[in-house]
């Protein structure tokens, strides 16, 4: 039997020359020093595989067609076989892969990977970085719930906004002029098919050049980079010090690449796939749009942004982003690699990972702007169960001035806190200030009567931050 | 007998003959190309080069809307695929100002789109998105919106409501001189 199998291989593998070709290129030397640090690049890889394995499985089921397709991923979720943890593993693999590809980049951002002669490995890595964050957007929008349909609006009028061609990019995006049938049937097509066909091909490349220019050396203080002397040391490096890449140094990435999937499908297993919003329908508008949490601090931007600057950011962000990384090997490719000697690159990855986290969790506070299932306030933070300031208390609540101003906690965010305003403005300044609006404020002065107005008063002049608490009537 | 060394008539063919073997394969390949690619690219585009329809669909009958009041209405929008289901509904906030006269503001934040809701105590129109707030009149009361909510066309034809329904209402393309 033995022989036998072996015979059948010898006459695979001189045919297709696994030993010959495949094997030299698994085993090309490494330097020694490749360890932890390199391993987001194959978990990264290993996430994508997770995301075509069950993208193709789910493909099998999902209907994409403007009518069907919430009702098929009802079926995928609730009723097929597996279906809940493939739907579970392509949402935590989609976000698997988008951390992976940042940590990535931010490592060989730090180290100066990108540095001569590996100039095409980072260009090539951040067409990579902006096909997935496409395959993130638009897989989104293949949910195809309430959150999925508006956020087709939100990026149609984003994308209008760039000069001339906008619109025409937009209405190429729906496939029409307007969100339907022809606008689901476009974003799966880029989704199975554009973009991890741009993914596969840029991934081929990308390991292409790897194996072609060799993993890079970690950075060292004494080897600033000079592309007319680096290659010839490189190699001599190498051969005096260099491990062959498998197994010696493969174990580390394929010890990652299993935490990586065993998480993926843990989190699959133990939490589900997201929970699916209302039915898609455009004209449902208690829907309260959401993207993915990695875009979440781009939405928390706009929010925050004078609206003079936002079509500067909305087209900046995306086009200025990738052109300064795309190239930013063309404007410095040679000398030093080491952190240490690079402290402008180490403060901006601190300032970008910081500006994420912050702007993430800002995004994060939904709905925050403005918060319309805010509660009633309770009698304890009135401080009365009856009369004016009661009265005007429930004002707060029916003219909506709690779904943007917080009171004792309770409240919006997108205004300022209303806890102490008794403190901060006369009676007069707040009818002012209501009357006319401001900043961001409507002006109220047609929709409340003065009766109305002087309740409300009453009570933001009791908020002094010392109200003493007040027992919820007996039931 | 031929000197191999002499120049050869025939070689200075031959490089003419792989010359040309050479221009005709790239101009067979770009012609392949074409016929591949233009049906495809004029199927892909086409979007561009449609005219933006535009259609009346009646909402409800004029009795039902109270005077003074906003309140949602829905419709198919103006160019529904056969297999859009739901998603070739739209809707619009629609007030009656007084017997004959309706206003219909589209549901779409003029800021990013996100939909609008009417709060009716409060007389405003607000986005949950990035908090864009407009008054009863659809003109903008706060946040980043940059232009008034977009106005349908509205008329009465046989004791129904109807709207001129358009295209999604982006604030680069269609602006209230529309109207």
């Amino acid at each position: 039997m033995i022989p036998l199998l072996k015979k059948s291989w010898d006459w695979i593998d001189s045919r297709l020359g696994f030993t010959d070709c495949i094997l030299p290129i698994i085993g090309h030397t490494v330097p020694r020093d490749a360890r932890w640090w390199y391993v987001f690049g194959s978990a990264t890889l290993t996430a994508f595989i997770v995301q075509v394995c069950s993208g193709v499985c789910l493909a099998m089921a999902y209907v994409p067609g403007g009518d069907l397709a919430y009702a098929s991923l009802r079926y995928i979720t609730e009723e097929a076989p597996f279906g809940s943890v493939l739907r579970g593993m392509h949402a935590y693999g989609a976000s698997a892969m988008i951390m992976l590809v940042a940590i990535h980049l931010a490592q060989v951002y730090l180290h100066a990977a990108y540095k001569y002669p590996r100039e095409l490995n980072w260009m090539t890595g951040v067409v990579l970085l902006f096909a997935v964050l496409g395959m993130a957007f638009t897989g989104q929008l293949l949910r195809w719930d309430a959150n999925g349909v508006w956020s087709v609006f939100v990026a149609t009028e984003m994308a209008s906004r760039a000069p001339i061609v906008g619109p025409a990019i937009s209405h190429f995006l729906l496939g029409g002029e307007t969100v339907g049938g022809s606008t689901l049937t476009r974003f799966f097509v880029y989704h199975v098919f554009v973009l991890p066909g741009v993914v596969i091909a840029g991934v081929g490349l990308h390991l292409f050049l790897l194996f072609r220019h060799g993993v890079s050396e970690m950075p060292d203080v004494n080897q600033p980079v000079d592309p007319t002397t680096y290659k010839p040391a490189y190699e001599a490096r190498l051969r005096e010090t260099g491990v062959s890449f498998w197994p010696t140094a493969m174990w580390r990435d394929v010890v990652f690449s299993a935490f990586v999937g065993a998480v993926i499908v843990g989190c699959a297993l133990v939490f589900g796939p997201p929970a699916l919003d209302a039915a898609p329908s455009p004209a449902n508008v208690h829907s309260n749009p959401m993207p993915d949490w990695y875009f979440w601090w781009y939405f928390a931007v706009l929010s925050l942004l004078p609206p003079a600057l936002e079509v500067w950011f909305i087209l900046g962000v995306p086009v200025l982003g990738f052109l300064a990384l795309f190239c930013l090997p063309l404007l410095s490719n040679k000398g030093h690699r080491a952190p240490s000697k690079r402290p402008w690159a180490v403060g901006i990855v601190i300032a970008a990972s910081a500006g994420f986290v912050v702007l993430t969790a800002y995004g994060y506070r939904k709905p925050w702007s403005p918060d319309f299932d805010v509660p009633e306030l309770a009698p304890s933070v009135i401080g009365a169960t009856e009369g004016p300031v009661f009265n005007g208390a429930q004002l707060v609540h029916s003219k909506s001035c709690l779904y943007c101003h917080a009171i004792s906690g309770s409240g919006g965010h997108r205004g300022p806190d209303l806890s102490t305003i008794g403190q901060q403005l006369t009676r007069d300044d707040l009818i002012v200030r209501i009357n006319n609006g401001g900043y961001n404020m409507p002006a109220f002065a047609s929709s409340i009567t003065s009766a109305e107005l002087t309740q409300i008063v009453d009570f933001l002049m009791t908020r002094t931050g010392d109200q003493p608490p007040v027992p919820s009537p007996a039931p | 007998m031929n000197d191999p060394n002499a120049p050869s008539k025939c070689c200075c063919e031959q490089e003419d003959r792989r010359s040309f073997q050479a221009k005709l394969s790239i101009g067979l390949s770009a012609a392949i190309g074409a016929m591949i690619a233009t049906p495809g690219l004029g199927f892909v585009l086409a979007p561009l080069f449609r005219r933006a329809p535009h259609r009346w669909r009646a909402v409800g009958a004029v009795d039902k809307f109270q005077q003074g009041g906003t309140v949602l209405v829905e419709f198919e929008d103006p160019s529904p695929r056969l297999w859009a289901g739901v998603t070739a509904k739209t809707a619009a906030w629609l007030r009656r100002e007084d017997d004959q006269r309706f206003t219909a503001f589209a549901i779409n934040c003029r800021h990013l789109g996100c939909p609008v809701r009417w709060v009716e105590k409060a007389s405003l129109f607000m986005c949950p998105c990035h908090g864009g707030v407009y008054y009863s009149d659809g003109t903008v009361a706060g946040g980043p919106p940059p232009e008034p909510l977009y106005r349908y066309r509205t008329r009465v034809r046989d004791g129904q409501v109807e709207i001129h329904t358009a295209a999604v209402p982006l604030t680069t393309t269609i602006t209230l001189e529309d109207v």
